[in-house]
């Protein structure tokens, strides 16, 4: 059965606007939309309407990008579990609800507008020291030649599965990135390749992530459950190992 | 080492290692207190141990200050960085994904801290004055009646009882967490369930039936 549906959605015109909560209404929402398709179509009503479409941020729509955000019914990524937006669907409404849309917010994922945040702080913690440096001169060694335990590898191809969407921090309370962080210091932790340059890469990703003003971590879990890819928070962990060896 | 207490995760392993002191600590107080429940006599013996041991007046005291002020500091800090990093929705769903008690350790342990104030005033300040400021001569049985004295009131019982659930709560999620900050896996942390919750309802639990105990039995 269609639905008819009650939207309050974060309106923001630009970082300096103070923003504010808007109401809308949106009928005949076939439960087998996505949450996007909902947006696209309410959209399309405020355009024809004249209005300003609301921003929000997608791209491959499959779970795999991670560029959708949404803060969605107090929830990143809104109630379903180990998903994205883009795979959120509409089955997970009922008639007559009210919905309310934020962007994710923290300190360090400024508004650009509406809901699209600036989430680049992830870009600087990356180039701060999430990449190995290989010499890619041709004389390459075969990784297929290095033994690595099945074991390291599993968990180092699961902690590779973060996608940055930045979830972690958008539900933790202090607006921590360290889970992100700790999948991405994971994931070369676990790997022979990675222990060149794993003092460095600890240290740097750490400090840039500071920089960026995130919060610390209370080890509530709230990230863990909310991250689409199931990240562990055991990778938070590893990093605290990884940075008490590069450090004492 | 240099600048570690400076980042966020080197905070977080000092927050942890003053609050493995002050469990550690907790833990010996405990023992010694209970034993007022069953023995006047060995209550008196160890407290007067205590009192006077120079190695634990002036040793292990001044580190224990040093704990609990540490503890409470750096729990502030990481409280207001925290603020500072976030901003408030319109609407949060906290409760789908996280323990309330791990949401608020900042509020169990301003009670905590509350309590800490009033058994300075009760205990500690009393005890100083006792000896270093009127330098009355030691009593070695007078612990046990000051202790019964203490629990006369029903107010102060009641504050007891009240700081011991929040304490209660504060471990609750504070045990594993200190484990976690210091990288223990959270598959290890998860198998300390067990003796968390031991710890973090039995010890609190402890001290309150230490505190009715002597209530209801006044003489
Ligand atoms: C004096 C008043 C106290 C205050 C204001 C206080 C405050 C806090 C705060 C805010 C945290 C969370 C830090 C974070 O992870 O962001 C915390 C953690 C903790 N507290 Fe306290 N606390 C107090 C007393 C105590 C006492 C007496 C004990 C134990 C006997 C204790 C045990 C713990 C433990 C085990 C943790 C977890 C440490 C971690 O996550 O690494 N606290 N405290
Ligand atoms: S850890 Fe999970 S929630 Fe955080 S950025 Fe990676 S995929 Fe998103
Ligand atoms: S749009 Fe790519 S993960 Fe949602």
């Amino acid at each position: 059965m269609n639905m008819n549906l009650k939207l309050k959605i974060w309106r923001q015109n630009g970082a300096n606007d103070e923003g504010k909560m808007v109401d809308y209404s949106i009928s005949d929402v076939s439960p087998d939309m996505s949450f996007l398709e909902m947006l696209d179509v309410l959209n399309e009503q405020i355009i024809s309407e004249g209005g300003e479409p609301v921003a929000f941020d997608h791209d491959c729509r499959e779970g795999i990008c991670g560029m959708c955000s949404l803060y969605i019914n107090g929830e990143a990524h809104g109630p379903d579990r180990g998903i994205t937006t883009c795979q959120l669907h509409m089955r997970k409404f009922k008639d007559g609800d009210t919905i309310y849309i934020e962007p994710f917010r923290a300190k360090a994922f400024p508004v650009i507008k509406d809901l699209v945040v600036d989430r680049s702080s992830f870009d600087r913690i990356q180039h701060a020291g999430g990449f190995i440096s290989v010499n890619t001169s041709g004389n390459t060694q075969d990784a297929n030649a290095i033994p690595i335990s099945k074991h390291a590898a599993d968990e180092a191809m699961d902690a590779a599965t973060c996608i940055g969407c930045g979830a972690c921090v958008a539900t933790c309370k202090n607006s921590s990135a360290m889970l992100f962080v700790g999948a991405k210091v994971s994931q070369y932790a676990l790997l022979p390749q990675g222990q060149v340059e794993a003092a460095d890469r600890v240290k740097n990703m750490v400090a840039q992530m500071d920089l960026e003003g995130f919060g610390n971590c209370t080890n509530t879990g709230a990230c863990e459950v909310e991250c689409p890819k199931g990240i562990s928070l055991d990778n938070i962990a590893r990093m605290n190992r990884e940075f008490l060896k590069a450090n004492i | 080492m240099s600048g570690v207490l400076s980042s966020s995760i080197g905070r977080k392993v000092a927050m942890a290692a003053s609050a493995f002191f002050l469990m550690f600590f907790l833990l010996q107080h405990f023992v010694i207190n209970i034993t007022s429940i069953f023995s006047p006599e060995t209550f008196n013996e160890l407290s007067h141990f205590m009192g006077t041991n120079p190695a634990v007046q002036f040793v292990l005291q001044p580190v224990l200050i040093f704990g609990v002020v540490f503890h409470f500091v750096m729990g502030f800090i990481l409280e207001a960085r925290n603020k500072k990093a976030s901003v408030k929705y319109v609407k949060n769903n906290g409760a789908a994904n996280s323990t309330w008690v791990s949401r608020n350790m900042i509020y169990s342990g301003l009670v905590i801290l509350a309590f800490i104030v009033l058994h300075f005033i009760d205990f500690w300040i009393p005890e100083m004055k006792y000896k270093y400021i009127d330098f009355l001569p030691e009593s070695p049985n007078r612990y046990y009646e000051e202790l019964v004295h203490k629990f006369h009131s029903p107010i102060r019982t009641g504050a007891y009882v009240a700081s011991f659930a929040f304490l209660a709560l504060h471990l609750l999620h504070g045990f594993k967490s200190a484990f976690q900050s210091s990288g223990m896996s959270a598959k290890r942390a998860a198998k300390l369930e067990t003796v968390s919750k031991i710890y973090a309802i039995g010890i609190p639990v402890g001290f309150i039936v230490i505190a009715l105990f002597h209530h209801f039995n006044q003489h």
